[in-house]
């Protein structure tokens, strides 16, 4: 445990290295760094300071060393917009994107995992057909456009929730619906199709032969399971998830990082750019590192290999 | 192609996917021969317009005046090539990568396969956002960034069968009468992956076609005043109190385009690969 615990952390440093190495090629290499990095209107004797506290003026090696070592103190420079470390920026930001992608991710999993189950041990029924395809709706259904037929339905026609705004629990509403209907529609599919191959199991046939309640087999001997794939599944959709929440912010004015993000693109702000990419790549290694482990407990198997 | 019709006629799913998507197509294909009115012209007199079901805006005008069902033709048009061509770039660049590095395996593999790890911990949406605003937004760009997110789905599937593939006697047989490295991977490999790569290929058309939707939806995508689903959706944003056809229209396009695409790839996978046909 300790030595995969070892290993997988060191794995995950190195994708967050991977990934800050992208950032730098993309920003210094692809872009132009003396224009993306200088707020409009500067002058040239601020473009100049700036290129030099940047680091701008060294060989592109040394840019690199020099990048990486503000990096690692989580030091991307100061926003434009708002003078102060993008890092702090994004930072505050955050809680606010957990509090929606969370409240998704639970929402959808509790969803797709009991209609899956549904559909899967109800095969052939109307029940199924119904989930079945409302799933497959979910899955076409882009998460910006739901959240605007959303706002176009519960806030506009019928005045039940606010469209938008941040702060009481009516806000969350619609936001985390419509993040949370796209995981439930994947996770309900991935559900059904792992419970029906493991029905056809030897194990499940044993249990049922032996007289266990059918809610022992199911919980004990089906569900948990069928979990091993749906965890892997969370892990992957962990950071669909942030970029969704990228356009469901933008949709709902909440005030999370993706919506700090999409902001930040607009004015140029890069530092912001870079530190929010920073930080959604990191989250989603944490995720993951976080599945991974989670696979240990659910699985016996996996811990012995 | 006599039996891939009959056994697409006796899937119902399958062949629901299949004329949503041929409609789509077709109406984006043929939207210049359609008689359909000038997807820019603005007319301020007749600006949101509700639609008209036999008039002359069946589905309405936009806040400029100019025609919703047009619009919808002729965005369709952009969002499809945009998508193809981002499909077949991902789809090449992914099954070489994947060929390569389950053939050659050793350091070359390790390394690939590295990449695609550190892509998959990537935020995809972060990652287009990112590139989209260092290069500026211009359809160009925007199938790049989209062909670059999207080659590790197909490298990870096809290094895998290639693995196998390595193995077997056509293989070892070609190298015996000593065929090269590079020979073996075109004329004995890769039409051996053609098949899980076109699998993927539709499950990837999918999820590009939401993205573009996405990006265009941030402003990020195709510029005014070249129309695409994502920016009319963006348009009408600010409208959605008072005409809910401007947003309703363009966003059930990509629904259906999409739902039809993921109806004709599941049933193309079944198709192509009885062994998964079990229970799906």
């Amino acid at each position: 445990m300790g030595r995969f615990l070892a290993r997988r952390t060191g794995e995950s440093l190195f994708t967050i290295w991977g990934v800050v190495t992208t950032v730098f090629f993309i920003t210094r290499v692809l872009g132009d760094p003396a224009t993306l990095f200088v707020p409009v209107g500067a002058t040239d004797a601020q473009i100049a300071a700036l290129n030099h506290s940047f680091g701008l003026d060294l060989p592109l090696w040394r840019q690199y060393l020099h990048y990486l070592a503000h990096v690692v103190r989580g030091d991307f420079g100061r926003s434009f917009v708002f003078g102060r470390p993008a890092i702090d920026v994004v930072m505050e930001r955050l809680p606010a994107t957990a509090l929606l992608a969370a409240t998704a991710m639970a929402l959808g999993c509790v969803l797709g995992c009991t209609s899956g189950a549904i559909a899967a041990m109800r095969k052939g029924s109307l029940g199924e057909l119904v989930i079945m395809t409302v799933a497959l709706l979910g899955q076409a259904t882009p998460v910006f456009w739901l959240g605007l037929m959303l706002i176009l339905w519960f806030a506009v026609d019928l005045h039940w929730l606010p469209a938008g705004g941040y702060g009481r629990p009516a806000n969350l509403v619609l936001p985390a619906v419509t993040l949370a209907v796209f995981v439930a529609a994947a996770i309900a599919r991935l559900t059904r199709s792992s419970i029906l191959d493991i029905l056809r199991e030897d194990h499940v046939r044993t249990a049922r032969a032996k007289g266990l309640y059918p809610a022992t087999v199911f919980f004990w001997h089906i569900a948990r399971n069928a979990l091993v794939p749906v965890t892997t599944m969370v892990g992957l959709l962990g950071g669909e998830l942030l970029g969704g929440s990228v356009v469901t912010e933008t949709v709902f004015g909440w005030p999370g990082m993706g919506r700090l993000t999409v902001q930040a693109i607009e004015s140029l702000d890069f530092p912001v750019i870079q530190a929010a990419v920073f930080v959604a790549a990191t989250l989603v290694v944490l995720i993951n590192l976080a599945v991974d482990l989670l696979y240990q407990a659910l699985d016996p198997r996996i811990r012995a290999q | 192609m006599t039996r891939f019709c009959s056994t697409l006629l006796h899937s119902r799913a399958g062949l629901a996917g299949f004329v949503l998507l041929a409609v789509f197509v077709a109406g984006a294909a043929l939207a210049p021969w359609l008689h359909l009115p000038d997807p820019t012209a603005i007319g301020l007199r007749t600006r949101l317009s509700p639609p008209d079901w036999i008039g002359f805006h069946p589905l309405g005008t936009d806040p400029l005046g100019r025609d919703v069902l047009s619009r919808l033709a002729f965005g369709g048009r952009t969002t499809l090539a945009v998508a193809l061509t981002a499909v077949v770039l991902g789809a090449v660049l992914g099954t070489a990568i994947g060929i390569i590095a389950g053939f050659l395996g050793g350091g070359i593999d390790r390394v690939l396969m590295r990449v695609v790890d550190i892509q998959l911990a990537f935020p995809l949406m972060m990652l287009a956002l990112l590139v989209v605003a260092v290069l500026g937004p211009s359809i160009g760009n925007v199938i790049v960034v989209l062909a670059v997110t999207s080659w590790n789905r197909y490298a990870r599937i096809i290094r895998a069968q290639v693995l196998s593939l390595r193995e077997r006697e056509f293989v070892l047989s070609a190298r015996a009468i000593g065929a090269s490295s590079p020979w073996i991977m075109v004329h004995h490999i890769l039409p051996n992956v053609a098949t899980p790569a076109l699998v993927v290929a539709t499950l990837e058309l999918a999820r590009i076609i939401v993205m573009i939707a996405a990006l265009s939806f941030l402003g990020l995508g195709v510029q005014p005043p070249d129309p695409d689903w994502g920016q009319m959706l963006a348009e009408g944003r600010l409208y959605i109190s008072s005409a809910w056809w401007v947003v309703t229209f363009p966003g059930l396009a990509i629904v259906l385009t999409v739902l039809g695409v993921n109806l004709f790839g599941d049933w193309l996978r079944d198709y192509l690969d009885p062994k998964t046909r079990s229970n799906r």
